[in-house]
């Protein structure tokens, strides 16, 4: 396994978040998470991340114990984040955005400025001009380039397609398949339960900080979905 | 559970009881000290108690109302050259013109506040000191009362300020020793009325929005607290103790000069010291810090620079690894509250204010 | 042409001012870390230059160099150690730490070197000047002025050019994010002292070069270096030039006027831009 999580638990002051999260992605796989709002994935992802810091067995990366860890040393690992809400820099340029993303961790392998310049051809373009002032969609995009930058091998994706317009959503999803062909295993916290049972090989369904429902998108029902996320029998 | 916290409550009150009852038996006693103590003795508490009043005040300020001044120091000074200024320019009773240091405090207090409260967390604290600079400047300007160089309170002024005589013949004393006495006595008293006003204020409204608004800002805004001017509030009260306090001060020592009456270290550096130490946002910490103050003064007095490079230290060393002072410390190993503000719970931060 | 002169030398004074700024303009834009023991650390500097100066009969501006990398360490150190551990969302604790500091490095020093008044000696150059168009000006003066302007482009270059400067604006941009990048938040913050603690040194050269020192100066100095800086606006080193200017041209200007108003008169004008422009003269557009 890539990475797996046991029982991990995470809170915010008295406040409980998640209450053991049983989780294991492999490699190359691509896993959507789905839940309502207030479901406990960002803090998820927070935690595998190390933004949240948690006992050391509680994350495990390729058989090593990184629960303790920062974010910086997870990072630098090869686990990367699109965080939510895209989080660009201000002060940094476009180009300058994805740089950092490659700066600490990147050299061998296929992402580099280039390679996501042909992914999304509109950033090149709009290169110089500073990251918040690109449309919604293109600050998404640059965002999943300055995760690739790293060339990581597990990528988290938070939300990609919030407040996006439908087509914009089309093009950023469209990337994924070459996104995945480069061999990187890839998480996906998504509302959109459609769009997630097409894109995902297993989909891992949260209500209020548990995994309420687990499988691949052949073997769930909408019934049985309706139930776990939210909490009632359709 | 909820027994466990009611007994908690009933130690409180009882805690608070206790506190009242020998607060006011050691005014009492502090009243009568003078009776029995040496001179000097009557000078150390003097000294005790005006750095303990400035300490309330400043924690007032930054403490409880997340206004971090280091310019404390123009409202001593421009209290004190008031005081001056009604006995030399209009020929006052030295007592009667301490209030006039107040108000003249506050009157200062309203351009600065203006000024201040533009600015934003560092910048405020930064804004303050500069305008306790143009003070300072501006006053060593005033040339009737000495310039640079300051002046003294003349001779006729202090030979028969109100009280003395009677001081004189009640504990048969010499008369600058009786104008300690009478000095030392103010100073207990208007420690004793900043506390207890503090307390006061902190138990009741001012308390209640202040913790508000220091927990957030905005949800106190949406609440209908008035931000803008609880701060006012707070300076302006703050100004016109530290202007008293000023005022006392310089009674006491009747000379003054710009340098001594604004100075950065005497009266905002060794204060924020005994706030720190001591332990920030309780009323407590302010007395344990003054104590600790004192001895270490007492104790390394002989040693020079190795003093305030010790204090400094030493309020490094207490915001690293007890930030809510020494009596945080004790307050958490015992539980004890002898001011017990309830909204001013334990184990919450202390946010600076914005 | 008597004013002429007085703002020219106004302006070169303000070079002065912003060069005790820059390191706090510095460390100010990127971690929003006030450090009121800034103007001791110059003083401290200054007195290190003086004992290799004096100690190995080096020059001035070699024993700058040899003491700058041992500066660079003790800013690195001490925000390590000290520092990123009150850095937070509250003002308070970080300003009380170096203001604790800053008494603890004045009393050190004054233990140290004792009260009197010192000065880095650089023989004839210290009278030397130039006739510039009809105005004469020192050349200390005009060195002083051309050494910020200096230490602000390399600044800059560092900021905007190369990759740590990239890390220190995503830094000051949003922390978490930034460890989101593998970039280790404190180190960044500890390079960033480390390289003010630099910037130090070199305006340390220039106050011992310049006039008399003694361990209690550092407070007097740091207040006008706040001034440059909050003039100038938050984390804008231009501004800080700037900021520096308005104070220097204020301060010969009031001294022109009356001797004993120099210093008020930079006050003031502080005061006054800061009623006009509570943010500063260039604000970053962010914050
Ligand atoms: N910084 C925080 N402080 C306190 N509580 C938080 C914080 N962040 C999240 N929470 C709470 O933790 C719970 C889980 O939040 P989280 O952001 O992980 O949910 P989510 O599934 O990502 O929701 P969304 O779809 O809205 O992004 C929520 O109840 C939320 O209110
Ligand atoms: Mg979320």
């Amino acid at each position: 396994m890539l990475l797996q999580t046991h029982g991990l638990t995470a809170s915010y002051g008295q406040f409980k978040a998640l209450f053991g999260i049983d989780l294991a992605v492999a490699k190359g796989e691509c896993l959507a998470i789905i839940g309502a709002n207030g479901a406990g994935k960002t803090t998820l992802l927070r935690s595998i991340t190390g933004v949240l810091r948690n006992a050391p067995g509680m994350v495990m990366h390729r058989g090593e114990a990184i629960g303790d860890l920062p974010a910086d040393r997870v990072m630098q690992r090869g686990i990367a984040m699109v965080p939510e809400g895209r989080k660009l820099f201000p002060s940094l340029s476009v180009e300058e955005n994805l740089l950092i993303g490659g700066q600490v961790r990147g050299g061998s392998g296929p992402w580099g400025l280039e390679a996501i310049y042909d992914l999304f051809p509109i950033l090149r373009e709009r290169r110089r001009s500073p990251g918040t002032a690109l449309s919604g969609g293109q600050q998404q995009m640059v965002a999943i380039g300055r995760a690739l930058m790293s060339n990581p091998d597990l990528l988290l994706c938070d939300e990609i397609s919030l407040g996006l317009a439908p087509v914009v959503i089309r093009d950023i999803y469209a990337a994924l398949p070459r996104i995945r062909a480069s061999g990187m295993a890839v998480v996906i916290v998504e509302q959109d339960i459609a769009r997630a049972l097409s894109v995902a090989d297993r989909v891992v369904c949260m209500m209020e900080g548990r995994i309420t429902l687990e499988g691949t998108p052949a073997q769930l029902n909408r019934a049985q979905i309706h139930a776990a996320y939210f909490g009632e029998a359709a | 559970m909820e027994k466990g916290q009611r007994m908690k409550i009933v130690t409180r009150t009882r805690a608070g009881t206790i506190t009242g009852l020998m607060v006011v038996v050691l005014v009492l006693a502090g009243l009568a000290l003078p009776a029995v103590a040496p001179r000097s003795l009557i000078q150390d508490l003097f000294f005790i108690l005006t750095m303990l009043s400035l300490a309330q005040v400043w924690n007032l300020l930054a403490g409880y109302g997340g206004l971090v001044s280091v310019g404390q120091q123009a409202f001593v000074g421009i209290g004190a050259y008031a005081m001056f200024a009604m006995v030399i320019l209009f020929g006052w009773d030295p007592v009667p013109a301490v209030l006039v240091g107040g108000v003249a405090a506050v009157i200062l207090a309203v351009p600065t506040a203006f000024f201040a409260f533009r600015l934003q967390g560092a910048y405020f604290a930064i804004g303050t000191w500069v305008i306790a600079e143009v003070t300072r400047l501006l006053v060593a300007q005033w040339k009737a009362l000495g310039g640079g160089t300051g002046t003294s309170l003349p001779r006729e002024a202090t030979s028969d300020i109100m009280g003395v005589e009677l001081i004189r013949t009640l504990f048969d004393v010499r008369e600058a020793a009786a104008r300690d006495i009478l000095a030392y006595w103010l100073a207990l008293i208007l420690t004793v009325c900043i506390i207890g006003g503090i307390y006061w204020l902190l138990k009741n409204r001012l308390g209640l929005a202040l913790a508000a608004v220091r927990d957030n800002t905005e949800a106190a805004r949406s609440v209908g607290i008035d931000t803008t001017r609880l701060k006012w509030a707070v300076f302006l009260i703050a100004a016109f103790a530290t202007g008293l306090i000023g005022a006392l001060i310089y009674v006491q020592t009747a000379r003054i000069s710009p340098d001594a009456a604004f100075s950065l270290t005497d009266w905002t550096a060794y204060v924020i010291f005994i706030v720190v130490i001591g332990g920030i946002g309780t009323l407590e910490g302010p007395i344990i810090g003054v104590i600790v103050f004192f001895v270490l003064q007492s104790a390394l007095s002989d040693y020079g620079a190795w003093y305030l490079l010790t204090l400094g230290l030493l309020a490094i060393a207490v915001m690293l690894f007890a930030p809510k002072g020494l009596w945080g410390l004790i307050a958490a190993r015992t539980g004890l509250r002898l001011f017990p503000v309830q909204r001013r719970l334990v184990g919450h931060d202390i946010n600076g204010g914005k | 042409m008597i004013w002429v002169d007085t703002v020219v030398q106004g302006v070169l004074l303000g070079g002065l001012y912003a060069l005790f700024a820059a390191g706090l303009s510095l460390v100010f834009g990127i971690m929003r870390l006030v450090n009121l023991a800034h103007g001791d650390m110059i003083v401290a500097a200054a007195f290190l230059i003086l004992l290799l100066v004096q100690g190995l009969g080096l020059n001035p501006f070699l024993a700058a160099l040899l003491a700058a990398p041992a500066m660079f360490a003790f800013g690195w150190l001490l925000q390590r150690f000290i520092l990123n551990r009150v850095l937070g969302k509250d003002i308070l604790p970080p300003l009380l730490v170096t203001f604790g500091l800053s008494v603890a490095l004045q009393n050190g020093m004054l233990e140290a070197f004792s009260a009197d008044s010192r000065r880095i000696p650089i023989g004839p150059l210290e009278s030397a000047s130039v006739s510039l168009g009809g105005i004469t000006v020192g050349v200390m003066p005009l060195l002083t002025f051309g050494s910020a302007v200096a230490v602000i482009v390399v600044l800059n270059q560092i900021f905007y050019r190369t990759a740590l400067g990239r890390a220190f604006r995503a830094t000051s941009d949003d922390p978490v994010t930034a460890s989101l990048m593998g970039i280790n938040p404190r180190g960044i913050f500890a390079m960033a002292t480390g390289l003010a603690m630099v910037v130090v040194t070199i305006a340390a050269l220039y106050l011992g070069m310049r006039s008399n020192f003694d361990p209690s100066i550092g407070p007097a100095r740091l207040i006008y270096a706040f001034e440059a800086v909050i003039i100038g606006g938050l984390g804008s080193l231009w501004g800080t030039l700037a900021g520096g200017i308005i104070i220097g041209v204020a301060q010969t200007l009031g001294a022109a006027i009356n001797p004993e108003w120099q210093i008020l008169a930079g006050h003031i004008a502080f005061l006054v831009v800061l009623v006009i422009r509570p943010r500063g003269l260039f604000p970053r557009a962010l914050d």
